[in-house]
């Protein structure tokens, strides 16, 4: 470890002066970038295939969008997220002869591969609502939709909030290959220093302490989140 | 007003309401009694289709309800229920509670009239005879406000005003279930539906939630009442129904049904509640 204080050196000077942080910026942008997005749209995606799970199914309709639902869950659970991110820049895209920046591919598939999973635990957070809740709703003359989306969800929601922060977190640790695709995250910008300056062991280091802070931070915002929704449990 | 021929539900194999033919009249107030497992709350949840009944009708102001094509929200409004667990909305203060309903319901219809006045409007450009738009003389902040000052009055006379901005989870099964009365009477219903309100109260609250009813009873509200409460069922029924394996054994007046009961199955039945 004698050299230690060299290799910070060394590290500051590409970080610092040859504008290594600028790369960096721009990495920690679009890995918060894919994540948040690709959690909303999860998080839409994941909602609408939990409530064509939980709908009655006396009609086809909703039977077939089951069959469809199951599929889809089916697809994006059963392969790694890298699998996905590869067939859907060099196979799917090329063959429907979409263009699309390497940055919307991501948060598409993504959105969609954490929609999969945000489905099952959206369902079961729905099936943890007394169905009292939506009867009574119901004998008010609200509609299914309605009262699902007014009163169900709202409290599907705030028991699955732990959950949701879970996937968030793993979310944003995922989003380290999106360099798959040629995105640059952390890791291409913290390789980018540790290639110039020979020397990876700050670096990396750096690297892992970011993604720390990162998630702790957002395991914060998570608590004080919960703790506001949760305010309809408290007894005074 | 409301019409029930040959009513029958079977969940599979197993027939819960063998054939139930009555007629309530407006004003009425129907308790039906009976054992566990007789199909009353069955029956009384078929009323307004809470669960669609298995063959029969059940004709509401001159609609086949139970018919699958008839939009059942729109009749729903006109029949307010009261469950045995309260089921007020745990994510919504009691003032919401009461709110939510009658406002989504205004701003929907407001919002289907404009939608539709639109496409008059577009029609009249072209064509001579001019439709007349439908009359709109309301406004979405006006809906809300007539929403809440009917929910405060409604709170104040239960005495709960105090109560309107908290939470369900902080009030006693007496007021939650006082206030999910009140929220069915918050969009004028025709009938209440009532099934065992206060079959989940401790002893010392029965009387407040009761009292309640009989008020609404007093004020000539329609009432349809699945009860265990003997007692109450006297006092208040105008007609008590005695139902037992899907059918309804014996119907009169409480005062013959419980001094004078016909049917041997009334008789047994009484005698181990009464």
């Amino acid at each position: 470890m004698g050299n230690f204080d060299k290799k910070l050196l060394k590290f500051w000077e590409i970080f610092y002066e040859y504008n290594g942080y600028t790369k960096v910026l721009m990495g920690l942008r679009n890995t918060l970038y894919i994540a948040i997005l690709g959690l909303v749209l999860g998080i839409i995606i994941g909602t609408l295939i939990a409530i064509v799970k939980v709908v009655p199914k006396y009609k086809i309709l909703p039977r077939i969008l089951d069959v469809l639902c199951d599929f889809y869950v089916g697809l994006f659970r059963g392969t790694p997220v890298v699998v996905q991110l590869l067939v859907a820049y060099y196979v799917v895209l090329p063959l429907l002869g979409i263009n699309m920046s390497s940055l919307s591919v991501c948060v598409l598939v993504f959105g969609l591969n954490s929609g999969a999973y945000v489905s099952e635990i959206m369902r079961g957070g729905i099936m943890s609502v007394d169905h009292g809740q939506m009867e009574a709703g119901r004998a008010l003359g609200l509609s299914y939709r309605v009262a699902m989306l007014k009163i169900v969800v709202p409290q599907a929601v705030k028991n699955i909030l732990p959950t949701l922060g879970n996937e968030f977190i793993a979310l944003i640790k995922e989003t380290s290959v999106v360099s798959f695709v040629g995105v640059s995250d952390l890791y291409v910008a913290f390789n980018y220093i540790g290639n110039n300056s020979y020397e990876f062991m700050v670096p990396y280091f750096v690297m892992a302490v970011i993604y720390i802070v990162l998630v702790m931070m957002i395991a914060t915002f998570i608590k004080v989140m919960e703790r506001r929704l949760r305010k309809s449990d408290r007894r005074n | 007003m409301i019409d029930v021929i040959n009513l029958k539900k079977s969940y599979g194999n197993l027939d819960v309401l063998k054939g139930i033919t009555i007629s309530i009249k407006e004003g009425e107030k129907v308790a039906i009694i009976g054992p566990s497992g007789s199909g009353k709350s069955t029956f009384l949840r078929c009323l307004n289709c809470m669960e669609d009944p298995t063959s029969g009708s059940i004709i509401f102001e001159g609609v086949d309800i139970a018919d699958m094509r008839v939009d059942i929200n729109i009749h729903r409004r006109h029949m307010g229920m009261v469950f045995q667990q309260f089921n007020l909305f745990n994510n919504k203060t009691v003032i919401e509670n009461i709110m939510l309903a009658p406002v989504y319901i205004g701003i929907h219809d407001l919002n289907s009239k404009k939608f539709k006045n639109f496409f008059i409007r577009l029609r009249n450009i072209f064509s001579k005879e001019k439709k007349p738009l439908y009359e709109i003389n309301t406004t979405r902040e006006k809906i809300k406000a007539d929403a809440r000052e009917n929910a405060l009055r409604l709170l104040r006379r239960i005495g709960l005003e105090d109560k309107a901005n908290v939470y369900p989870s902080t009030l006693s099964g007496g007021q939650k279930q006082r206030i999910a009365i009140v929220r069915a009477l918050a969009m004028n219903p025709k009938v209440i539906l009532f099934d065992e309100p206060t079959s989940a109260l401790d002893p010392e609250m029965v009387g407040e939630v009761l009292d309640l009813i009989k008020q609404l009873a007093a004020e000539g509200m329609t009432l349809v009442i699945v009860t265990h409460e003997m007692g109450f069922a006297r006092e208040i029924a105008t007609r008590v129904l005695f139902m037992d394996e899907g059918r309804i054994l014996e119907e009169n007046t409480p005062d013959e049904i419980f001094s004078n009961p016909q049917n041997i199955r009334t008789k047994e039945f009484l005698s181990k509640v009464l």
